[in-house]
């Protein structure tokens, strides 16, 4: 196999003395969809943020397209094609739709962004008939699909998700995988966060279980899906 | 007639508060942080302007360049030292410092240029534009205080809501970690905010003393204080806000100069500010943005 995309090795990360994540290894390789599962508190989030280089791991290494990321600043991780739509959407919901998206392409030249505009309203009409509307005032669903746009206006070459179908209705849920399953279709690499292990695991090529700040299984999604022991903690039996 | 006089003085006045207060105003959009020490800044800017044009006698325009020039760096140096490595530090750390800062750039003063007050140059001219035969008058450098303030209120209004900048600092001034998940340099942003502040300033600074040309190291303090207030008073944060606080603090505090009492205009000034307040906390244009989750 050709070397990953992603990959993390051995990170320790603490909070103060908290140890939020103990030793964790993984990697991503181009055209993947790895979901990271696990409860609340798991440290999935955590892991998201030491990767995009929001926190710092005390030992371990993070590395992109085969360079470390350990001594660059989160804004230059953007530049070189790693995004991530952050848990809670975190849409700036006093600036309208397209402002929103022309912040996400901060990192690109002026070329492109008529160009990728077009491509994420084709991919999320919804946006483009709200494009003046200021964010704040959309849906939960709109707003997620506005951070997903948004991310995806700085030509990630790898997309990290952060609990998408976080607080929203089941139908959107849907939709919004959907949407994530049609941009790996695409040939996107995405790196998916999420406690809906039922919907992650059915899209996903590979997963790993995550509790208390440990991976403690992994495997592909469909093995994944039917292990006994993942089914007991995480699908309800 | 002589209301109407009153009233273009009170918007001249109004205009540097305005200019002052949006130091304050997008500093705290930004780095959602009181500085203090921007009344401060101006004095530094009004010195030295005053120095440019009366000891080396250039040119007044190249005195505010230069004025503008010191205070776009100390504006800087000042967020680099002195706010930098308090960032994640609680805020009332940083509020301290910020009167320390203010302090400190005073005594700087009082030791470069001692307590003596300076008798500021007319960069401007005294003249006056008459109307209705005479009965209306405007001094120079009243309709250039009026001039310069709008001309800045349009560049700036533009500059935010146009730019790529501009967007980026509405960003971080929303939500820093989301700013910098799209690539935006927080730091930097922050800084030039302060350095944006801090020119304008010193272009406060030179039209002040323009008006009111006594010049002492104290000379920011209260004019600081009041276009903080007016800041306040408009809903800190808030661009436009900045401009409307600003010009209805000057156009009261005169009026109240004029139809009350000279000595009691500050105390009308605050108690208006007061009253506002308690009916609309976040002043006249405070944000209240509903956000749905």
């Amino acid at each position: 196999m050709a070397d990953p995309v992603l990959k993390v090795e051995n990170i320790n990360v603490y909070y103060g003395s908290i140890h939020a994540i103990k030793g964790i290894s993984f990697e991503v390789y181009e055209g993947e969809i790895v979901t990271l599962i696990g409860a609340n508190g798991a440290g999935k989030s955590t892991t998201l943020n030491t990767i995009s280089g929001l926190l710092h791991p005390s030992t371990g290494s993070v590395s992109f397209l085969g360079d470390s990321l350990a001594k660059i600043a989160p804004h230059k991780i953007v530049e070189r094609g790693l995004a991530q739509v952050p848990e809670g959407r975190r849409v700036f919901a006093q600036m309208t739709v397209q402002e929103n998206l022309e912040m996400g392409a901060y990192t690109q030249s002026n070329n492109y962004i008529h160009e990728d505009l077009e491509n994420v309203y084709k991919l999320f009409p919804r946006l483009n008939e709200r494009k003046n509307q200021i964010a704040g005032t959309l849906s939960g669903g709109e707003q997620q699909m506005l951070a997903m746009g948004r991310a995806l206006m700085s030509r990630p070459k790898l997309l990290m998700l952060d609990e998408p179908s976080m607080g929203l209705a089941p139908i959107l849920v849907e939709q919004i995988f959907d949407i994530i399953a049609d941009l790996h279709k695409h040939g996107a690499t995405i790196l998916l966060v999420e406690q809906n292990a039922q919907m992650a695991l059915s899209i996903a090529s590979r997963g790993y279980v995550m509790e208390t700040g440990k991976i403690v299984t992994t495997g592909t999604g469909k093995e994944l899906l039917s292990s006994p022991e993942v089914r007991k903690a995480y699908l309800g039996g | 007639m002589i209301f109407l006089n009153y009233f273009i003085s009170g918007i001249s006045l109004g205009s540097i508060y305005a200019i002052i207060a949006l130091g304050y105003t997008m500093v705290y959009g930004i780095a959602k942080m009181l500085n203090f020490a921007h009344g401060d800044v101006i004095m530094v800017g009004a010195y030295v302007c005053f120095y440019a044009v009366s000891r080396y006698e250039l040119h007044p325009l190249i005195g505010i360049i230069l004025a503008m020039i010191v205070c776009t760096f100390l504006g800087i140096i000042i967020e680099r030292f002195a706010y930098k490595p308090l960032r994640q530090a609680p805020s009332l750390a940083v509020l301290i410092t910020a009167i320390g800062v203010s302090y400190f750039l005073q005594n700087t003063a009082l030791l470069l240029w001692s307590s003596n007050p300076k008798v500021f140059p007319s960069i401007i001219g005294r003249g006056a534009f008459k109307l209705f035969e005479g009965e209306l008058s405007i001094s120079h450098v009243t309709a250039l205080t009026i001039i310069t303030c709008l001309i800045i209120m349009i560049v700036l209004t533009l500059f935010i809501n146009k730019t790529r900048l501009g967007k980026a600092m509405r960003a971080c001034s929303e939500d820093k970690g989301a700013a910098q998940l799209m690539g935006i340099n927080v730091n930097a942003t922050i800084s030039m905010t302060f350095a944006i502040g801090s020119g304008l300033a010193a272009i406060a600074g030179a039209l002040l003393c323009s008006a009111y040309p006594t010049l002492m190291p104290t000379t920011g303090a209260l004019p600081g204080i009041k276009a903080f207030t007016a800041a306040v008073f408009g809903g800190i944060g808030s661009i436009p806000g900045a401009f409307l606080g600003g010009l209805m603090l000057g156009v009261i505090e005169i009026f109240a100069k004029a139809y009350i009492s000279s000595q009691l205009s500050d105390a009308v000034v605050f108690a208006v500010l007061i009253i506002v307040l308690l009916v609309k906390p976040a002043g006249l244009l405070g944000k209240y943005t509903q956000e749905k989750v």
